[in-house]
């Protein structure tokens, strides 16, 4: 979370937007999830074991996971928006401009030799990866590929 | 309690049983059980394996062949000399243990990383693809007349069942859409042949040892279809642990699989097995959803539930690998 984010835009008579009227005090969820995710790890997990092991390894993976969202979905949402309304020509939600690529694919109004699709579904899919597995081999190996 | 009424069974088929011990719960869902025991016999025990619905649970997910089915398909794997364990008996009524049967334990690895990594299997990982395909075949093979009642899938009846159960979450995933489409447009239509198709031919359904595999299980999901259908499932980049350039389960080529299956007897067409590993793609993305469902709606609220939600984006990069690959 940028810290942007947080900084309440009174500005011009404009109506703030609901993020942008709460003003929370620090630490940033962010920074509370990973205190947490960072405890488990290296305070807990050396002395659980068996079964409670697995499923405390898999509750680190969720924290860690909401930390790398919370980190990086500002700017991806933005730039797979930017990217929707390029290649539709409408405005919506981010949910409303995926719904009508989703169409317009299954109707085949739109595929893989229309300019921009590709490209657009490999951004997309990479910037999901970065979330969910930034392990995952096929992301590292497309990662490899230097863009 | 368990291990005297599975010796009230198992003294029913077994006149030289004396006694159960060591019965273990090795998975059990809300529907499906799975427990692990000995047989004590005069001279030594008999490892065994109950595979069951408890009591109370009779009905099957639509996709799902029976518990009675699995039974009767391990039984003719296993008397046509495949890899698969002699089942010992099938559950009635009267023994009081829900449905289901009991078959012989086959010792051997089915954990993906185990195999993948550990020295003891380091002899058999070279061999597995071929014989795979020779088991492959072999099951592919097994008559018609004697098969239980099974469903019937096509390419085609696939591709609107995918469709549906993806519509059905109302989420939108542009990359699912795409490989519908895809499927669409490269259904290779009915199959020549029709056969018994196992239906879930991968990693944690086999059983593995330093020897090579021991066994084909989980026979849940065996339908009538194409065979080629099995060979495509096997090669999905999720079955291959990370070892991104061994299609076959992350331990062998394609090359070889279709040897062990041409060495079985029968004919591979690399155009249909490419169709299945799209479609097998897509159709674990889809699962993965529908966990992440599961987990949403409340009959099983577990982490592991939820983060398998997660993992649906693995397919949508595996399916762009297979149908938009960047240069």
């Amino acid at each position: 979370m940028t810290p942007e984010k947080w900084e309440p835009d009174f500005g011009q008579g404009s109506c703030p937007k609901e993020r942008e009227i709460e003003m929370q005090d620090e630490p940033t969820p962010m920074e509370l999830t990973k205190a947490v995710a960072d405890f488990l790890r290296n305070d807990i997990a050396p002395v659980i074991s068996g079964h409670n092991a697995f499923k405390l390894r898999v509750a680190i993976n969720m924290l860690d996971l909401v930390v790398r969202q919370s980190t990086l979905e500002q700017g991806s949402d933005a730039a797979e928006y930017a990217r929707l309304q390029q290649l539709l020509g409408i405005d919506g939600t981010l949910i409303d401009l995926n719904r009508a690529l989703a169409d317009k694919i299954a109707k085949g109004e739109v595929d893989l030799a229309t300019p921009g699709l590709s490209e657009h579904l490999w951004q997309t899919t990479l910037a999901k990866l970065a979330v969910d597995q930034p392990n995952y081999a096929s992301y590292k190996r497309e990662l490899g590929r230097g863009d | 309690m368990i291990e005297q009424e599975l010796f009230r069974c198992v003294a029913s088929f077994d006149a030289a049983a004396t006694g159960v011990t060591s019965a273990a719960k090795l998975s059990g869902g809300a529907s499906q059980e799975t427990w692990s025991f000995d047989i004590v016999h005069p001279n030594g025990y008999v490892g065994a394996i109950l595979r069951r619905s408890p009591k109370g649970y009779g009905a099957a997910p639509t996709r799902a062949a029976g518990l009675d089915a699995e039974a009767r398909l391990m039984q003719l794997a296993h008397e046509a000399g495949l890899p698969s364990p002699k089942v010992m008996h099938v559950l009635k009524p009267e023994d009081d243990l829900g449905a289901g049967f009991i078959m012989a334990r086959i010792e051997g690895e089915t954990i993906a990383r185990k195999i993948l990594r550990d020295e003891q299997f380091a002899r058999a990982r070279p061999m597995l693809a071929r014989q795979l395909g020779k088991v492959a075949a072999g099951i592919h093979g097994l008559p018609r007349a004697e098969l239980p009642v099974l469903r019937e899938m096509s390419s085609t009846k696939e591709i609107a069942e995918m469709g549906r159960e993806y519509r059905s979450f109302d989420w939108p995933r542009p990359v699912f859409e795409l490989a519908l489409r895809w499927l669409a447009d490269h259904d290779p239509g009915p199959s020549q042949e029709v056969t018994l198709v196992h239906g879930d031919f991968r990693h944690g359904n086999l059983i593995i040892g330093p020897d090579g595999v021991r066994a084909v299980l989980d026979w849940e999901l065996a339908h009538l279809g194409d065979p080629m259908e099995d060979l495509g499932w096997i090669c999905v980049n999720s079955w291959r642990f990370g070892e991104i350039d061994k299609p076959v389960g992350g331990f062998g080529s394609r090359e070889q699989l279709f040897a062990g299956y041409e060495e079985g007897g029968r004919k591979v067409d690399p155009a249909r097995v490419k169709f299945w590993e799209v479609m097998g793609t897509l159709r674990w993305g889809v699962m993965c959803c529908g966990m992440m469902q599961r987990f949403r709606m409340g009959p099983d609220h577990s982490m592991e539930r939820a983060m398998i939600g997660r993992r649906a984006s693995e397919t949508e990069i595996d399916l762009l690998r297979l149908l938009a690959p960047r240069a």
